[in-house]
């Protein structure tokens, strides 16, 4: 059981098995939770850096304490005060990680791709926690195990995203491997913030959120950027919160089961009210200790093996 | 060609032998609970716990149960050369503390499995105590581990592999 890469970059590259792989690994690390004593020696002595050139406390938080659970050390380079800002180049800053012996390297940034340079340039086990515009595979996989969980299954799983597509590294995560695993994914937001050739993709596009919500198994709200009022890309809020709220009464148009994600964090009253985010439906705290779970099973799935040493 | 070393019947033989040994030190059977090494040591619980019971006159039931994966405590994970194993259910469904614990495995050779089955153990808390049955001892320890429940001695460098009924539709221990 392993994926036969060094690095977790997307869900894009990676096939139906060794997503299947992922998702099934994730359990005995969730089982450790429940116990007095919630870490395994698993990765003990090795150096886990977190290198967020943007703003996160979520997933740097979950990707630490999910190192730490594995019993790897954890150095987080804060962007701000390091070398960065005197302008050491990221090959650089990732090569000097890697002189202080990094095995695993964490790295969120504003351009897509960038994960995938330091990959090419170091032998570190380099995760993506979110790049650009482009991909944040934890999340996906996140997302796809508590769909999982819930739901048992994926063969045609209805999974609706709403909200704005078009920036969100969580929706493309989520579409790529859904569509793998078989779901039928939907997305629902203004046309402006929807790519016109994502039904490429495989995906239905609704525009009208409540004619989307009725066949949805799952409705995971993307968060809207409020900048993104700024680039007239909606109208107003007034507006966005009219036509693609997830309110009590959409969710009266879909299955009473129907699960409520939010990849958090939440604009509660803006893509989601708050009635909405606190019923029975929303499984969005689940979301947040699945996300640890999760990144130890990748944390353990990258392990180097001795004969992947020289990659 | 395998070289069978138990057949079926001496296998079943051998679980009987056990069983009623620890039933003999372990009269009291609230206080004692049985764990299965993943995954055949699980198996092997399995029937144990139906041998003490029938020996006790109790149900199954009655007799504290739990499973043990000891992946994420190896000590060679750094040695891996191919894929990392598949971690199997841990599940311990009782506060182990104060109990008699027997801890069962198929084969014992360098005692490092049972070395990280009893730090899986102590994470779970504080056992009375905890004692180690096996099927097969085939000797060449690496740590000073031994087990206080034998169902064959048999010392060799070779791979001995445990057949059991549940998993492979035959009981039997051969090198493979």
């Amino acid at each position: 059981m392993s994926l036969n890469c060094k690095d977790l970059l997307g869900l894009e590259h990676l096939d139906k098995k060794d997503l299947q792989t992922i998702l099934d690994s994730v359990k005995p690390f969730k089982d450790l939770f429940t116990r007095s004593v919630k870490k395994a020696p698993t990765l003990i002595g090795k150096t886990v850096v977190t290198l967020f050139y943007e703003p996160s406390t979520r997933t740097r938080n979950s990707f630490e304490i999910a190192a730490k659970r594995l019993s790897a050390d954890v150095v987080n380079v804060t962007v701000g005060t390091s070398s960065v800002v005197k302008g050491e180049s990221l090959i650089d800053t990732g090569k000097t990680l890697e002189a202080m012996k990094a095995d695993y390297i964490i790295i969120r940034h504003s351009l897509a791709g960038s994960p995938d340079i330091l990959a090419r340039n170091l032998n570190a086990s380099i995760i993506n926690a979110g790049d650009g515009f482009h991909e944040h595979p934890t999340q996906g996989l996140l997302d796809l195990y508590t769909m999982y969980e819930k739901k048992k299954r994926f063969e045609g799983l209805k999974v609706l995203l709403v909200g704005d597509i078009i920036h969100s590294r969580v929706a493309k995560s989520n579409i790529w491997a859904l569509t793998k695993m078989g779901a039928e994914v939907a997305v629902s937001g203004p046309p402006t913030l929807i790519p016109e050739d994502i039904k490429d993709l495989g995906v239905k596009v609704y525009y009208d959120l409540d004619e989307a919500v009725k066949n949805a198994d799952v409705v995971n709200i993307l968060r809207i950027q409020l900048e993104r009022q700024q680039e007239n890309l909606f109208p107003s809020v007034h507006e966005y919160v009219e036509l693609y709220q997830l309110t009590k009464e959409r969710l009266g148009l879909a299955k009473p089961g129907v699960l409520i994600m939010h990849p958090g964090p939440m604009n509660r009253s803006i893509e989601i009210s708050s009635d909405v985010a606190d019923s029975k439906n929303a499984v969005i705290n689940e979301q947040v200790t699945n996300g640890i779970a999760v990144r130890m099973a990748v944390l353990y799935l990258l392990k180097k093996r001795k004969n992947a040493s020289s990659n | 060609m395998a070289e069978i070393i138990v057949d079926s019947k001496a296998f079943q033989g051998a679980v009987k032998s056990i069983s009623k040994k620890i039933f003999n030190d372990n009269h009291n059977i609230s206080d004692f609970a049985v764990i299965g090494i993943q995954r055949k040591g699980v198996f092997l619980a399995k029937r144990i716990i139906s041998e003490i019971a029938n020996l006790a006159g109790v149900k199954e039931s009655k007799i504290l149960f739990g499973t043990l994966d000891i992946t994420l405590h190896r000590d060679d994970l750094d040695n891996f050369e191919s894929d990392m194993p598949i971690i199997k259910d841990t599940d311990i469904p009782f506060d182990l503390s104060r109990k008699n614990i027997i801890l069962i495995d198929d084969v014992l050779y360098t005692g490092r499995t049972v070395r990280a089955a009893l730090d899986v153990l102590t994470d779970f808390g504080r056992p009375k105590s905890i004692r180690l049955a096996v099927l097969v001892d085939r000797g060449f320890r690496e740590l000073p581990i031994e087990a206080k429940y034998v169902g064959v001695k048999y010392e060799s460098k070779k791979f001995i592999k445990v057949d059991c009924k549940e998993a492979d539709g035959e009981d039997k221990v051969f090198i493979s």
